[in-house]
């Protein structure tokens, strides 16, 4: 059994509420930060546990507090990106309604850590639900002196409020979602400036995801060290993983860095094996942006190692043979699944969530769904495959913010390993049907007055 | 100030230039095309990504190439910087994507389209395209939409530069257009039924980079190239004054604001300079303007004529097959 | 309705000054979001211009600002929907596990394409982008309420009781939380 430092309480009956959760030793590390640390020590500790951004891009979470820029008289912003909507990936949304003070914990010690007096939670719309649990999670926590005016009878005043998003993917991305907290459309902003010099109002701000932010309760607790313990080489702590797909036992699982991909596939404490006991075909081991890889690849590297749940060994060989970590989004498909298909569908998600700001991303992930719906159509041709390959190359790197890369490794990756479920749908075009797939250009349709 | 290489040219400029502005300053082939930067419009820039370059070195502290193509607009020089343009095979072929990605639902309806002759995407497309089209799908259509009763908005045409809501937030005041809808599905709009109208609201005619904003007082009377442009002002109290006007024999059909060689305006001029003195005797006229870059224009009647490039026989035969 | 009819409740303009008051002074925009979600659970599910004229003098801004933020999200309706409406998630995982046959399912049933309304406006059926309940699926989301595991006969008694209990859902209805 890994080692569970996120979710270890999450199943304890009423832990949902303040006082099992305090009972369970929570807001330890808020007590131990404001009495006994000094803001600069509090970001030292996350600097030394080596947590990475647990949202995707895996960027290291002290490094990115210790860019904050700290003009005098200037507000500066913890915002909490709570906009989970990577497809695959379920593990934000877990844990703020299994355990939603370990993230409101969370928050004020970062929030001191950073000298952030104002901080948000910025959550998907579709979670509106988990409003009203964060909600009542903050109103306990100022009922009980954690939040608001001088906590713990130190300087530190902090105030935390949660902010719904209402239907954009893009808002994921740090920029979008500052744009959105300001009431505007979720149009990532040009960068440089960064958040952490200008962001939210204009003002310093630091953007993490919810399980980042969740860690830091466990890291301030027992200590950068001991974090840095756990896990294999720069790939430092835990990592919650959203399995799903063809598995016998989706869900949450909260793994120790290193776990070897074959164990987490076939061992019952895991996802327990292939459903119906099928062959495996593929995995998208990191939400749907990331390179999608054969079962022989995402067992073992090309050299013949076995493949590890770790930033660095599921990117081992780069995106010829390898893929990333990303979110943590583990969708797994047998070998009755047609990756041309899955990668229609893929397809089609990023047409929908671009903003339509750049030229590439915005006619490149419309034309890429449109040559896939003829193929699915039973209409496609061999060219359309080497079309599809060409578009994606024009996108990748071209765009303003990373959704042109998203879109694009689904489809290079895809082309790469399963050309020929590409090539069986053009030659055998029987039995496909249009009409099963629902295409739309955007479901956004106004009645213009 | 910076000291900046760009394809292989060297210049010095204050620092805080853009790339795109150092390379203005040398001028010519190594200046990359700009769809929706506009230089008096705060924040503009960044979304075509026509202007894409390869920084092949950082800076002088930080040789460090730069890992991605940068928008040139929006991308500040360094001390050392050296930037590949039209050296860069990467940044070319980007670009032939952009336009490619410009192109894919443009109507490509130059020959009814009042902007012909000085379109900047006729001119991207001539410069950095392909030569057919790769896309066999269906363009993606609006109606026609009149925003007052000056200015029609044509978003079929549209490449959503911003730069008309540019205009609107920064020159105007009361924005009633903007953008609606998101993706490729995304347009210009007024959302229901709306004017623009306030004094100024002329010059989104005059920083569309397309024909999709267009001055009905001028739509269909002539193609651009059978009319001359003139420097001309007058007095106004509402703005410069400064304008050229466009004649055809001795009428004038249309004023605009004066373009520089980027084609971007030197002052925004108001919409009774541009729509209500189309009569000679309302301006005193300065003399020919200079026409360089549209060069339909200036065809056959000012100097630095160039003629355009002729298809060679094994490119006829790429059409063909 | 024109702009003079349309009015928040009481209990709904205090939690609009609740919400501006969670952002800085003069950033009362940042309350656009969270009071569009407001106007559409109060007035008939979807949000008209009048409505969003509203809202726009509500918060001091250009109505322009609130069309174009409204027609961005994928959560407002900009046009009159059924009381009802079931969002089924379609994106891989939900796909691999059947999403297409229970929207199917349902459009058969309610006799409806997607993106349609039933006759008697009780229910508009959507396909919509993954909702983050991918190791639950196929799932969909009938005002703020996910609905799991789902299965043909799952899919029927969830018609049948909202058919029965005959209210509008909202993104903004207090729900149980579903064990996973």
């Amino acid at each position: 059994m890994g080692k569970k430092i996120l979710l270890e309480h999450a199943e304890v009956p009423g832990i949902q509420g303040y006082e099992v959760y305090r009972e369970k030793g929570g807001y330890r590390s808020v007590e131990k930060a404001l009495k006994t640390m000094s803001a600069e020590q509090v970001v030292e500790e996350v600097k030394t546990s080596g947590v990475r951004g647990r949202g995707g891009a895996g960027f290291p979470a002290g490094m990115k507090w210790s860019f904050l820029a700290k003009p005098e008289g200037v507000p500066r912003y913890l915002v909490c990106n709570a906009d989970e909507s990577e497809p695959g990936t379920f593990k934000d949304r877990y844990l703020m309604s299994k355990i939603p003070h370990l993230l409101i914990e969370g928050m004020i010690t970062a929030s001191y850590a950073l000298g952030a007096n104002t901080s948000y939670i910025y959550i998907r719309g579709e979670y509106y639900y988990l409003i009203g649990i964060l909600e009542k999670a903050i109103e306990e926590a100022y009922a009980n002196g954690w939040l608001g005016k001088n906590i713990l009878g130190t300087d530190f005043s902090h105030d935390l409020y949660v902010h719904p998003g209402a239907g954009a993917y893009i808002c994921g991305e740090e920029t979008a979602l500052l744009e959105s907290l300001e009431g505007k459309r979720g149009n990532p902003r040009m960068k440089p400036p960064f958040p952490a010099v200008k962001g939210l109002y204009d003002c310093p701000t630091v953007v993490n995801n919810v399980e980042t932010i969740a860690a830091v309760v466990p890291i301030i607790n027992d200590g950068g060290e001991a974090y840095a313990n756990i896990g294999i080489g720069r790939s430092t702590g835990t990592k919650l993983i959203s399995a799903s797909g063809h598995i016998k036992k989706p869900g949450v699982y909260e793994v120790e860095m290193g776990l070897p991909v074959e164990e987490f596939i076939y061992s019952d404490e895991y996802c327990g094996g292939i459903l119906n006991d099928k062959k495996l075909k593929a995995v998208v081991a990191g939400g749907s942006s990331v390179p999608i890889l054969p079962a022989d690849l995402i067992l073992t590297t090309a050299n013949g190692e076995p493949r590890l749940m770790s930033y660095e060994s599921l990117s081992d060989g780069g995106f010829q043979t390898g893929t990333m970590l990303g979110s943590g989004g583990f969708i797994v498909m047998d070998e009755t699944t047609n990756i041309a298909k899955n990668l229609y569908n893929f397809t089609r998600f990023y047409h929908h969530e671009s903003c339509g700001q750049c030229s590439p991303c915005r006619e490149g992930t419309a034309w890429m769904e449109k040559i896939l719906h003829k193929v699915l159509a039973g209409k496609g041709s061999m060219e359309d495959i080497d079309l599809l390959w060409d578009i994606q190359t024009k996108i990748d790197g071209n765009t303003i913010c990373p959704l042109g890369e998203a879109a694009s490794w689904p489809v290079a990756s895809a082309i790469r390993h399963f050309r020929q479920d590409f090539e069986e749908l053009v030659k055998n075009p029987a039995g496909l049907d249009e009409t099963r797939y629902y295409y739309h250009c955007n479901n956004i349709n106004p009645e213009v007055a | 100030m910076a000291k900046v290489i760009i394809d292989g040219i060297e210049v010095e400029v204050e620092d805080g230039t853009t790339i795109l502005q150092a390379a203005r300053s040398i001028g010519g082939e190594v200046t990359p095309p700009a769809m929706c930067y506009y230089t008096k419009l705060e924040g503009s820039g960044g979304y075509c990504r026509t202007c894409l370059v390869e920084v092949s070195k950082g800076s002088e502290k930080d040789p460090r190439p730069m890992p991605k193509l940068v928008p040139s607009c929006r991308t500040m020089v360094q001390d050392g910087m050296e930037v590949k343009n039209t050296t860069s095979e990467r940044a070319l072929e980007a670009r032939k994507g952009v336009v490619e990605m410009l192109l894919v639902n443009h109507p490509l309806d130059c020959p009814v389209c009042d902007q012909a002759g000085e379109c900047d995407l006729q001119d991207l497309s001539y410069d950095h395209g392909g030569y057919n089209t790769r896309s066999e799908f269906e363009r993606r259509t609006f109606e026609k939409q009149d925003i007052g009763d000056k200015i029609q908005l044509h978003m079929t045409r549209c490449i959503l530069c911003y730069r008309c809501v540019k205009v609107a937030d920064q020159i105007t005041d009361g924005r009633v257009h903007g953008v609606i809808n998101r993706g490729d599905a995304a347009e210009i709009s007024t959302y229901i039924k709306n004017a623009v109208d306030n004094d100024f609201s002329g010059n989104m005619i005059d920083v569309c980079p397309v024909g999709a904003l267009t001055d009905k007082t001028f739509r269909f009377k002539s193609r651009v190239w059978f009319t001359k442009p003139m420097l001309a002002h007058r007095d106004c109290d509402k703005c410069s004054g400064k304008t050229t006007i466009w004649f055809k024999g001795d009428d004038v059909l249309r004023v605009t604001g004066r373009k520089d060689e980027w084609n971007e305006v030197e002052e925004f001029i108001c919409n009774t300079c541009r729509f209500d003195k189309k009569k000679v005797s309302d301006w005193t006229i300065e003399g020919p303007k200079e026409v360089s870059r549209s060069s339909v224009i200036s065809a056959n009647k000012y100097k630095n004529l160039e003629k355009p490039k002729e298809f060679k026989l094994n490119d006829i035969k790429r059409l063909d097959s | 309705m024109s702009t003079e009819e349309i009015k928040f409740s009481e209990e709904s303009l205090a939690l609009v000054k609740k919400t501006i008051a969670k952002y800085p002074e003069g950033r009362q925009k940042s309350a656009l979001l969270p009071i569009l979600h407001l106007a559409q659970a109060e007035f008939d599910g979807w949000l008209s211009v009048p409505v969003m004229d509203y809202v726009a003098s509500l918060l001091d801004i250009q109505p322009i600002e609130v069309y174009e933020v409204a027609s961005f999200y994928s959560m407002f309706n900009l046009k009159p929907v059924g009381k009802c409406i079931l969002e089924v998630c379609h994106t891989s995982s939900c796909w691999l596990r059947g999403a297409d046959d229970i929207v199917d399912h349902i459009s058969n049933k309610l006799n409806i394409k997607v993106g349609e309304t039933t006759a008697d406006g009780m229910f508009t059926l959507k396909t919509v982008e993954c909702l983050g309940s991918c190791g639950s699926a196929p799932m969909l989301m009938c005002g703020s309420q996910y609905h799991e595991h789902l299965t043909f006969e799952k899919v029927d008694g969830l018609i049948d009781n909202l058919r029965n209990e005959n209210k509008r859902t909202t993104y903004l209805d207090e729900v149980k939380v579903e064990n996973y």
